[in-house]
């Protein structure tokens, strides 16, 4: 890869590197409007309350100090970072299963007895595997799940950016495309479309 | 270089479906068990009283208890008490088969416990989740009892301290009390013979079956 892109830069002429630079700046913006979206969406996530927690917990018969670790922000943090084993797809605070009322309670005895979030995590995970954490630790086992969805997004991103400054090599060799504005009406819009269709030939036969 | 252009889509096609492959073939309800070759947690727990199994020991492993042989010998109360604690069990090999009366798969499975246990391949201990003893041992006298002890974990805390997340679960536990082998929902002929039953092979030899543990 690296090889071919030095190779094309040598043939390009000099003009081309303005309309490559603005490409890129897009690129940047979309990568930047992405990570946006991912941490706004990843807060809305955390800030969602869970009501099922409290009062189903508050319905099995706890004692005040239990209750009062039921209220806390702390053990909804917990809970909510924690997975229930039977329906994965949901966490301990909002799980209404059994077993999630079961560990529930376990994570509150633990909260009473003065163990502190970390302890509690390994309890489980010495259990269940660490499957039960939302948020996986950082490891040489779990670096693919943490780098994974980066190395997507810049492997995508570079693909984009290539393809994006290919495209204008092919589109100034026709000298009446950089004339007709885009937007404008009629046959200018058929030509524009036949320049698309000869440039996707081009770059066929190439 | 040229080629790579075409081969790059199809290459990464190739490896999506390689995982979709691998997906495929996988429960994700199988979650794997961190206590794979770790002692087994430590337990004391109340046994199941079963009016047939009045004169059986914690250890022996008969196959049948259908038969109305109770014991007038023994006194209920006597036994009510009576708890099994996991240090009892070592010294032999056994199965630890988590069940209930509630649980359809548990039903499911359980010929092959009861065929087990008349081979006497290996010592079977039931581990009663959740359950009310009263219809744990009717449903032990309509279906079989191929136990030789159960314990009653009411509450399912022990069940926890096990990983369990689900009924059934069956573990292999050597005569030291290292788990060697789980087996996540209902056993499947297939899984005995394919899975289970080289697993209890490969254990160590034990010194004398049957000779070992309950003391």
């Amino acid at each position: 890869m690296m090889t071919e892109a030095s190779h094309d830069d040598s043939m390009r002429p000099v003009t081309r590197t303005a309309a490559g630079g603005r490409r890129t700046g897009a690129a940047g913006l979309f990568i930047l409007l992405l990570a946006a979206a991912v941490c706004l969406m990843s807060a809305a996530s955390s800030q969602t309350p869970s009501p099922g927690a409290t009062s189903s917990a508050l319905a099995s018969g706890l004692t005040a100090e239990e209750a009062a670790i039921v209220e806390s922000e702390r053990f909804r943090r917990l809970a909510l970072e924690l997975r229930c084993l039977v329906c994965q797809n949901q966490s301990l605070a909002d799980s209404n299963a059994p077993l999630a009322q079961d560990l529930r309670n376990e994570v509150i005895r633990l909260i009473a007895s003065g163990r502190d979030d970390n302890a509690i995590k390994s309890f489980l995970v010495d259990r269940y595997g660490e499957f039960v954490l939302y948020r996986p630790t950082w490891s040489w086992r779990n670096a693919l799940l943490w780098v994974g969805p980066f190395l997507l997004v810049l492997i995508g991103a570079v693909a984009w950016w290539r393809l994006s400054r290919a495209r204008p090599t092919a589109a100034d060799a026709m000298p009446a495309e950089p004339a007709s504005p885009a937007g404008t009406a009629g046959p200018a819009r058929a030509d524009s479309a036949q320049a698309a269709l000869d440039r996707v030939d081009d770059l066929l036969r190439r | 270089m040229r080629a790579l252009k075409y081969l790059l889509p199809i290459i990464v096609f190739a490896v999506l479906v390689g995982f979709l492959l691998v997906g495929l073939d996988k429960d994700p309800r199988e979650i794997p068990s961190p206590l794979i070759g770790k002692p087994a947690p430590v337990w004391q727990l109340p046994v199941l009283d079963r009016p047939a199994r009045a004169g059986a020991r914690p250890g022996a492993s008969t196959a049948r208890s259908g038969e109305p042989t109770a014991n007038p010998a023994t006194t209920p109360d006597s036994r009510a008490a009576a708890t099994l604690a996991s240090e009892q069990l070592l010294g032999t090999p056994y199965l630890l088969n988590v069940w209930a009366s509630w649980c359809a798969p548990c039903l499911q499975e359980h010929p092959l416990f009861v065929d087990l246990a008349r081979r006497k391949l290996i010592r079977l201990v039931g581990f009663n989740y959740k359950d009310r003893p009263e219809d744990a041992r009717a449903w032990l006298a309509r279906h079989g009892d191929p136990y030789g002890d159960i314990a009653v974990d009411r509450e399912g805390r022990t069940a926890i301290d096990f990983g369990v997340y689900g009924v059934p679960e069956t573990f292999l536990i050597d005569a030291e009390g290292v788990i060697r082998f789980k087996w996540i929902g209902p056993l499947t002929p297939a899984a005995l013979e394919q899975k289970l039953l080289p697993a209890i092979r490969a254990l160590p030899p034990a010194a004398s079956p049957k000779t070992g543990g309950a003391a």
